[in-house]
């Protein structure tokens, strides 16, 4: 395990704890320190217990774990709510003046730090700084130098003037200061050592979008919907620099139908949701698929099914973006496994869309989608990013897709099952795009010959991609160990970490983190060389490990998580433990 | 080109299979003189069709066109005109494609303006289905599937458009072709959203709402002196319990269209990067 270090602030929804964890977040960031942000929120505007929490390390980090070093409780739940993590040692900072933490009992052994945060805050100009008092007693308990937490200040409040910069610097350091003073008998274990580092601080939404406005996406069309929302909100404001434009639609009905007319004028067009959005996109899903139509759907999965809980992480959607709309459907479904993979298989959604003209699900999930990571700057490199718009042809080339009496063939029978296409507005280009079956100038035809053959002209496409893309798995662990862990989405991070705690126990394994579900690489080898085959992943029935299953005609075993929380590297570390090696007497034939 | 274009040229080479004496021939043919006679062609025109008899037009017109899902084709038309301003777009519907299924995207495509008109083929009666009630079809009005009547009001577009915002209202009759032809080309004039609703009557399934009603009750507009501009007049046209109009009901002088609002001016079809556009970078830069 890296020498990592695990902050949190809770309390109730309201209580700017968000905002709060970001600066605390961005000023570790800023001091060259890796950091791996998580949120516990509730599905409401105000009250309920909301947590930010910051695991860092001068290492990478790329999970959670079940450990909280320094906690700032701004309810007496926020203690109650962490006890698990807290140990012997644990700083616990909260205002004892505030009536609901009057008589709040730190737990033995832990330290609490009781800060009047409040009135700090009123000294320095203001109660609502008191968050920002409590993150300059933390500096202290941490011997993190304060003045990264200066710089993140003025990035937070600089548009509001320097007036409230240095009213929330002060604040920060009258909330030093009372440490110092007050615990001056206390001597802190935690060091907060900062680095020459440049690191960027980012969610996977909000690289998702980045990635989209790197491949040239022009066009967003979007319904509000936990936790894909961030995507719409990062694009607005950012896009239109760039030529683009976000459209907030009446519903995903709407939203999918104005990325499909985006899409057909020919710009580089996207959608976001989550489960019950992409529900209502299924029908349109068919004809973004019949008509060729490239198009990136983001599903920012949560748990389902129905409302499910919308704040909490699951990946049961799967079935729904392999499967999902009636009829047979070719497409592809990229799941990236990382923050920084979020902004790439963005990218190469787009590409994918074009070359191969189809819809692509780009399969993310909460975990990853509210979760802030620290990268080097070059892990968003823009000068490697490539836009492929695939077979697109121009007044000049036109002529070689037409029929003889000069009708264009959108839909022309071609052997990598990928047909010419022309924007609207190329002369000679006109035709109909439909969603009934056609022949190859894209009109209707009930021809049973014609039929077969655009049905197998399209899913020609995906042995093409097939032939031509690179599906690999990312693999990490033992190359050699005969124990196969597999997974697909944000686990792999979790995974990652794992691996150091498996090795204590002298446990090796090998990693496939798979991120291309559809078309994906086929494991059939992978399988037959390991002796046992573990699929990770957050939903209850294993769609993955069925999917595989029939793929390699092999069993597999599964470790699955459907809590609402996303695998804690510990926990994993422990799950895939016992799966490997289950207790005697429980081993069930298979 | 579109100084020689006719408008047979916005006329494909598939034969209608609408049922002889269908009113969709009408309507069909006044859009594409009106798309014709404003100056557009087959290649700068972009129709968007949604399902039913009405959604076939797609399909018996040449131009660049889409053939939605039902009820759908007004976002699909949105989207279209967003991402090229340049394209004369042209969305065509049925009453239940418009009014049922897709009557929310109706109310919020009005409220949004896009410059681009909109077509509703009312015949008061699903026809493709064989003959059920329609969001327009009278009260007591008998189908298969309403041996009784609706026994609900139907619903009035005209006045849902009104009070949605709308900035060009109009009526029109498919079988008198130059009226028909002349206020379709007002709509497609219109700087933003340009909504005709056209009595275009089903001869197979719809027994009341017929030529012979249409030409005997509408009123014409033209014939009186009536203010399309006036909203307050136009609230009464369109409240009128006793009579139907035809014509421009209401058009606000003042309309200026989303993508006027938005400064969308540019055909977003045009990359004209291979990599990441310039400036990229301090996308990243802001996360520092």
């Amino acid at each position: 395990m890296p020498a990592d270090f695990n902050w949190a602030i809770g309390g109730e929804a309201g209580d700017g704890i968000d905002s709060t964890g970001k600066i605390f977040a961005q000023a570790l960031s800023r001091a060259g320190r890796h950091v791996f942000t998580s949120k516990d929120f509730a599905s409401r505007i105000r009250g309920g217990y909301t947590a930010y929490k910051v695991r860092t390390s001068t290492e990478k980090v790329r999970s959670v774990v079940d450990r909280l070093d320094v906690l700032v409780a701004l309810t007496p739940r926020t203690i109650e709510e962490n006890l698990d993590e807290l140990h012997e040692g644990s700083v616990i900072i909260y205002d004892g003046e505030r009536t609901t933490m009057a008589d709040v009992e730190i737990p033995d052994g832990m330290i609490g730090l009781d800060v009047p945060l409040k009135s700090l805050a009123e000294d320095a100009g203001g109660a609502i700084m008191r968050n920002v008092v409590a993150l300059g007693a933390a500096c202290e308990a941490t011997n993190f130098d304060i003045e990264h937490l200066d710089s993140s200040l003025k990035k937070r409040f600089g548009d509001k003037g320097q007036a409230l910069v240095d009213n929330n610097k002060q604040a920060a350091r009258l909330g030093q200061e009372y440490v110092q003073e007050e615990y001056s008998d206390i001597e802190f274990d935690y060091d907060l050592e900062t680095t020459d580092n440049d690191y960027v601080l980012l969610n996977g939404d909000e690289a998702i979008g980045m990635g989209a406005i790197a491949a040239g996406c022009k066009y967003y069309a979007g319904y509000p919907i936990t936790p894909a929302t961030d995507v719409m909100t990062y694009l607005k404001g950012r896009i239109e620099n760039f030529g683009g434009h976000v459209v907030q639609a009446e519903d995903e009905l709407a939203a999918i139908n104005l990325a499909l007319g985006a899409a057909r004028a020919g710009a580089r067009s996207m959608t976001a949701t989550s489960g019950p959005g992409i529900d209502l996109m299924t029908e349109t899903f068919g004809l973004v698929a019949t008509s060729e139509t490239p198009l990136v759907i983001v599903d920012v999965m949560r748990s389902g099914p129905s409302t499910g809980m919308p704040t909490k992480q699951e990946q049961g959607d799967l079935n729904m973006m392999l499967y999902g709309g009636h009829g047979e459907i070719p497409r592809f479904v990229v799941a990236p496994t990382t923050v920084d993979e979020c902004f790439w298989k963005t990218v190469e959604a787009f590409n994918l869309a074009e070359k191969y003209q189809t819809p692509v699900y780009l399969a993310a999930d909460l975990a990853m989608a509210v979760t802030e990571q620290t990268f080097e700057p070059d892990a968003f490199d823009m000068d490697a990013v490539e836009i492929d718009r695939g077979k697109v042809v121009d007044e000049d080339t036109i002529g070689e897709h037409q029929t003889e009496s000069g009708g264009f063939k959108p839909h022309e029978l071609t052997e990598d099952g990928v047909s010419p296409r022309a924007f609207p507005g190329t002369e000679g280009g006109a035709h109909m795009s439909t969603g009934l079956e056609h022949d190859e100038q894209g009109r209707r035809t009930e021809d049973t010959e014609m039929r077969v053959k655009q049905v197998d002209k399209r899913n020609r496409k995906v042995e093409t991609a097939r032939e031509r893309e690179d599906f690999s798995p990312r693999e990490f662990g033992d190359p050699e160990s005969d124990n196969l862990v597999v997974t697909w989405g944000s686990n792999e991070g979790t995974l990652v970490e794992a691996l150091e705690f498996l090795e204590e126990e002298d446990i090796d394994v090998r990693i496939l983190s798979v991120p291309y579900l559809f078309p994906r690489p086929d494991l059939t080898e992978e399988f037959e060389a390991a002796d046992e085959v573990v699929v990770v992943e957050c939903n209850a029935t294993g769609q993955f490990a069925d999917v595989v299953e029939h793929d390699t005609l092999q069993r597999v075993k599964r470790v699955n998580k459907y809590n609402g929380v996303q695998f804690k590297a510990d926990e994993l570390a422990d799950d895939i433990k016992e799966t490997l090696a289950p207790d005697e007497g429980q081993e069930v034939e298979a | 080109m579109s100084s020689q274009v006719r408008f047979t040229d916005f006329k494909s080479d598939k034969q209608p299979t609408w049922c002889p004496g269908c009113g969709d021939f009408g309507t069909m043919n006044g859009m594409m003189k009106a798309l014709a006679e404003t100056g557009n062609d087959p290649d700068n025109t972009f129709v968007v069709a949604g399902i039913g008899c009405s959604g076939k037009i797609g399909t018996y017109m040449h131009s660049y066109a889409i053939h939605g899902v039902h009820g759908r084709a007004l976002p699909v038309g949105a989207g279209v005109k967003m991402a090229n301003p340049d394209l004369e777009v042209m969305v065509a519907g049925g009453d239940g494609d418009g009014y049922s299924i897709g009557a929310g995207h109706f109310v919020h495509a009005v409220r949004r303006n896009v410059d681009m008109s909109y077509v509703v083929m009312d015949n008061r009666i699903y026809g493709l289905t064989k003959g059920q009630a329609s969001p327009t079809s009278r009260e007591d009005f008998e189908t298969s599937t309403t041996p009784e009547g609706p026994q609900q009001p139907p619903v009035n577009p005209l006045a849902l458009a009104l009070a949605s915002g709308a900035t060009f209202i109009a009526q029109s009759f498919s079988s008198d072709a130059l009226r028909h032809q002349e206020i379709v080309k007002q709509a497609i004039e219109h700087d933003g959203f340009g909504f005709v609703n056209v009595f275009s009557p089903c001869v197979t399934f719809n027994d009341v709402d017929t030529y012979d009603y249409f030409r005997d009750s509408l009123v014409d507009l033209a014939d009186t002196d009536y203010d399309p501009t006036d909203r307050e007049a136009a609230k009464e046209k369109v409240l009128d319990a006793d009579k139907e109009y035809m014509g421009v009901l209401y058009q606000d002088e003042e309309s200026r269209s989303y993508e006027q609002t938005h400064g969308l001016d540019s055909n977003m079809s045009d990359i004209d990067h291979e990599g990441a556009p310039e400036g990229a970078m301090d996308l990243v830069r802001e996360f520092y």
